[in-house]
């Protein structure tokens, strides 16, 4: 149901001869997380082409989506119980975007209907993040939000509106910030294309996130090498253990 | 200066991490205490994911220890034997603790369980030791003879147990069943609490076994070293958290720190550092008994699958 509702939104961008066309960019489709890496701005640019020469529209308003990599969740509930408070409830979430960014060059609500944002994921609200309970709607909703905040409090998740600046229909950029934090792997870069309400072009460009040089050797060497890693992290803090002692011993003396 | 933790996946402030281990590293040579009570929440507060937290503060406390019982043992301040004998009872009661760790995890209650073991065995301990530390205080003052720190009663259950081995740092005459034994309980709750070794140790060697104030911090440190290279070696198989920069910024501070430490409590009569430690261990039971009762800042916690 859901498919055919996102194949029939997706009419207008198949059929579209007559619409316009994106050509997107993106500054860097490669960020490396070295040992200095305090997170990084992304510039998302691009251009409308207009076919066959017509006059750009004025009113063309754009939205930018980055995703992370999806994963399960499962997020867990505290109530205080005879006084104190303990994990009582729970619920899995199948597919979690490990990172979700939006930039809209105007408030949400004014540039797309709902059932559109729904369709597209335009909008933090809008995520589709599966719950596997089968718990009420009414439960899952109060899951989704808690795990949507918590998202939000550690800036993986975040609305930018305004942050996109088109320039006579027919330029456009979007800078949109990575936290420090931000996990790893292939990230999409959506771009939109919207007028009157209905978005009239879609484009792609895959990001991917890695660490580099010593941070990419500690990460892998702990992933594929865990005895070695482990006695070296043993050997590491003996020896500036015994460091410290031979030099406070030096001084002392 | 921001360095980017590879493990833990954050940039963090350097110098903030260095001084967080140089005060962690004091405590430990002054009281002989790992720390991880202090590194691990403060880590998870800045950010790091505990399971990395946990790992690596025990990563740093190896170091810390090394440091401490070098500088303990220059003073003839570490019962190597007595050491030996808590590390074996140690490592027997890792194992059950690991197993009984699993077994808690299931019912996703195990943060709870924990906490509350940890108020009631840490406010005991430390009601105790301020009663007694804060009596002979008051008895030096006077200018009497401090009481003696143990009790008849415990002396009596320890000397029933057979077999007997002279301790000669530790001033005792008793058979190795009893900190073989302390060994145990402690590599359990350490295992099951992720720290709190020394709290148990230190108390328990001081007042159960009357053990000479002047090996008791050294002695817990040697203990604490073969244990937290065990829980280093343990994460980094299972759970891959051990962060290495992560542990070398709290290494640099806390292996300092522990000579400091484990020089000024040098300058500190026996019955003060006691006082001292008492005061810490009930701050520290009572933070974690408001911490049960109190809103905390999140009400959902978020597990990867």
């Amino acid at each position: 149901m859901r498919n055919l509702l996102a194949l029939l939104a997706a009419l207008p961008l198949l059929l579209g001869a007559s619409e316009p066309r994106l050509v997107p960019d993106v500054s860097n489709t490669q960020v490396d997380i070295a040992y200095s890496f305090t997170g990084a701005d992304l510039l998302l640019f691009g251009a409308i082409l207009y076919p066959g020469g017509r006059a750009p529209a004025p009113d063309t308003d754009v939205a930018v989506v980055i995703k992370g990599p999806a994963e399960p969740l499962l997020v867990r509930e505290k109530a205080k119980v005879a006084g104190i408070w303990i994990n009582h409830a729970s619920e899995r979430f199948r597919s979690v975007p490990s990172f979700y960014a939006v930039a809209t060059s105007r408030p949400l609500d004014q540039l797309v209907s709902p059932r559109t944002a729904a369709i597209y994921e335009i909008g933090i609200g809008n995520l589709l993040l599966s719950p596997a309970n089968g718990a009420s709607a009414n439960e899952q909703a109060r899951f989704e939000s808690g795990l949507i905040d918590l998202k939000r409090k550690s800036g993986l998740y975040a609305e930018h509106v305004g942050a996109v600046s088109v320039r006579e229909g027919v330029l456009y950029r979007a800078l949109v910030p990575i936290p420090a934090r931000v996990p790893v792997g292939r990230y999409t870069a959506e771009t939109y294309l919207i007028r009157n309400g209905h978005i009239v072009a879609a484009a792609t460009r895959e990001i991917s996130i890695g660490k580099s040089g010593f941070e990419r050797f500690i990460a892998q060497a702990a992933e594929s090498w865990p005895l070695l890693y482990g006695l070296a992290a043993m050997l590491i803090s003996l020896l500036m253990g015994l460091a410290a002692a031979f030099a406070f011993g030096r001084v002392r003396r | 200066m921001h360095l980017y933790l590879p493990i833990a996946g954050l940039s963090v402030n350097a110098l903030v991490i260095v001084l967080l281990g140089g005060a962690v590293g004091i405590l430990s040579g002054m009281f002989g205490v790992g720390g991880g009570f202090l590194t691990t929440p403060l880590l998870i507060f800045y950010g790091v994911p505990p399971a990395v937290a946990v790992a690596s503060s025990a990563t740093q406390i190896t170091g810390t220890s090394v440091s401490g019982v070098l500088a303990h043992s220059k003073r003839q301040g570490v019962d190597f034997r007595m050491g030996m004998v808590l590390v074996a009872g140690g490592a027997a009661g890792s194992f059950a603790g690991g197993f009984l760790f699993r077994l808690l995890q299931k019912t996703g209650q195990i943060d709870t369980i924990i906490n509350l073991l940890y108020v009631a065995l840490l406010g005991w301990i430390g009601l105790a030791m301020a009663r007694e530390s804060v009596r002979a205080v008051l008895a030096m003052r006077d200018g009497k003879p401090p009481p003696p720190i143990t009790t008849k009663r415990h002396r009596k259950w320890i000397a029933a147990l057979p077999f007997r081995w002279r301790f000669y740092g530790a001033g005792l005459y008793i058979s190795p069943l009893a900190p073989l034994l302390l060994g145990f309980v402690t590599g359990l709750l350490t295992v099951l609490m992720g720290v709190g070794g020394g709290f148990i140790l230190v108390p328990a060697m001081l007042y159960l076994f009357g053990v000479s104030a002047r090996v008791v911090v050294g002695t817990s440190l040697f203990q604490g070293l073969f244990v937290t290279a065990t829980t280093t070696l343990v994460h980094a198989l299972t759970t891959h958290a051990v962060d290495l920069v992560l542990a070398g910024l709290l290494l640099i501070g806390s292996v300092i720190g522990a000579q400091i430490g484990s020089a000024m409590v040098q300058q500190v009569r026996p019955e003060r550092a006691r006082m001292m430690l008492a005061v810490i261990v009930l701050a520290v039971a009572i933070r974690m008994a408001l911490g049960l009762t109190w809103q905390p800042d999140a009400i959902y916690t978020v597990q990867g699958l």
